[in-house]
């Protein structure tokens, strides 16, 4: 299951790759926080961005918040703001910034930030406790952060 | 910024208390066996007053039928294990052919060792875990073999020497020679490891009362150690909660035993400083 997930992630990266416009996480322009432009250059699906958000192994982002349209999901946690209404409070390109890297918009937030791939102390193998090593990447790929903006970008109230 | 962590913050109450959620811990009190009163919240001590007013122990977050197990040895799961270690205590073992009772007498006697360890030992000019001096002693005065840090053997004994302190307040030294150990236990507190770049405090003193997806987070206090967990149905030790919890924040971790997790033991026992001791206690 979890090698077919990786498997997957690695060809839709590879295919990404190949259309030459996917930006490098370590490439990614934020101009306080913000990213105006897209990280691929293709339209984010917002129903695979509902999915991103509440899978336990991908974004997993009702872990730290409430989403009123993800009702079926159980257990949704407390830690950030709920996200009902982000698409009110946040543009789409606050929102690309948000979730490629709160810590800037947000400085000592708790987010993770979901597209980034260095500075970090002690990186580990996923959640195996052992060092990272060379299948290392960002937590999300490229298409499914724009795919997460996409959704939240349908959160109005 | 502040302002906007403090609006989010209102809002989190507020909507807490729309849907009736039961996030902050209980209005409780645990008595032992209808007799010892536990104390599970303190003022804080004063090393910790910056960052908290009171400790609480993990007991107050968990639901009412896991807390009403702990309440009574006979339907506290971790007290089969005790027994075992009390067997173990009386039983000679190693090139000496001594048991534990031959050099401290009954298990009982040990009450009030629980409450200071870790602490300094000045023959090996470190700061010792319970479980190290346990293994020291099965070395160097019963010629025994070492026991594995976090194997069967030593958590049901650390649970025995727990359970004789019960209700003892948590009096961990952090002055003196342990000083330093204890400054590098704090330093690895506060600091964010792995991808998801969160410390120990960032859950267990920033977010504390609040849920994460199906955890209610508690001050992550080890006065209940070793804890039976209901999930694994096994004692737990301290190091190997670490170790769990640190690896949740997709990092490397560190190893049972290690002196990362003997400094940060020091310092996670000294931020319950008050809180009675609970061993074994009762977790989900
Ligand atoms: C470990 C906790 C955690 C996780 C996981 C997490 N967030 Fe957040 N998020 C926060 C916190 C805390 C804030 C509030 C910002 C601050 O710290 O001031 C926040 C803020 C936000 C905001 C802005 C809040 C608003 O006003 O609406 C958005 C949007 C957001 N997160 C989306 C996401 C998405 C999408 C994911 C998953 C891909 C995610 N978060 C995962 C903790 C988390
Ligand atoms: C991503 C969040 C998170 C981080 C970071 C984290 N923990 Fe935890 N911890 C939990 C959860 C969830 C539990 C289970 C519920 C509870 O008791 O808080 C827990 C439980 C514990 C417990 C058991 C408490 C009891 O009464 O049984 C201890 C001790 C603990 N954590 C210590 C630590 C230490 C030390 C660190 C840093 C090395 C740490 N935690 C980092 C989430 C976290």
């Amino acid at each position: 299951m979890r090698i077919s997930i990786l498997t997957m992630a690695v060809v839709a990266v590879s295919a990404a790759a190949l259309s030459a416009a996917e930006i490098d996480p370590k490439e990614v322009n934020y101009e306080d926080g913000v990213v105006k432009a897209s990280l691929t250059g293709v339209a984010g699906d917002p129903a695979n961005g509902a999915e991103v958000v509440g899978n336990k192994s991908l974004g997993n982002c009702v872990a730290c918040h409430q989403v009123s349209d993800l009702a079926d999901i159980p257990f949704q946690g407390e830690i950030g703001p709920p996200l009902d209404g982000a698409a009110d409070r946040w543009s789409e390109a606050e929102l690309r910034g948000i979730v490629a890297n709160a810590k800037i918009m947000f400085e000592d937030t708790m987010m993770p930030a979901f597209y980034k791939v260095d500075g970090f102390i002690r990186p580990g193998n996923a959640y195996t406790g052992e060092a990272a090593d060379e299948t290392f990447g960002p937590l999300l790929s490229a298409q499914q952060i724009e795919d997460v903006v996409a959704y939240l970008s349908t959160l109005k109230e | 910024m502040t302002n906007f962590k403090q609006a989010i913050g209102v809002f989190v109450v507020a909507s807490t208390v729309a849907m009736g959620a039961v996030a902050d811990p209980v209005d409780d009190t645990l008595v032992l066996n209808e007799e010892t009163t536990i104390v599970t919240r303190t003022a804080a001590p004063a090393h910790v007053a910056d960052a908290l007013d009171e400790v609480m122990s993990g007991w107050l977050f968990r639901g009412t039928e896991t807390r009403a197990m702990q309440a009574d040895d006979f339907d506290n799961p971790g007290m089969i294990f005790v027994e075992q270690a009390e067997d173990t205590w009386n039983t000679a073992e190693g090139t000496e052919g001594k048991s534990c009772a031959d050099c401290h007498g009954a298990s009982d006697e040990m009450a009030g060792v629980r409450p200071t360890f870790p602490k300094w030992n000045d023959a090996a000019e470190e700061v010792f875990t319970l479980e190290m001096q346990i293994n020291d002693c099965r070395e160097n005065r019963m010629g025994a073999e070492k026991w594995k840090y976090t194997g069967g053997d030593m958590v049901n004994m650390t649970a025995l020497l727990a359970s004789v302190s019960r209700g003892m307040p948590v009096d961990v030294a952090i002055d003196g020679p342990a000083q330093s150990t204890w400054e590098d236990g704090k330093e690895l507190y506060y600091t964010r490891t792995g991808q998801l770049e969160l410390s120990c405090a960032n859950c267990h003193e920033d977010s504390y009362g609040l849920m994460i997806r199906a955890d209610h987070l508690s001050q992550g206090q080890i006065n209940g150690f070793p804890v039976y967990r209901l999930k694994n149905t096994k004692l737990n030790a301290v190091h190997d909660r670490f170790k769990g919890c640190i690896r949740d924040t997709r990092a490397e971790t560190y190893s049972p035993g290690s002196p990362e997790f003997v400094a940060l033991e020091l310092y996670v026992a000294s931020r319950g400083n008050g809180l009675s001791v609970e061993g074994p206690a009762v977790r989900n």
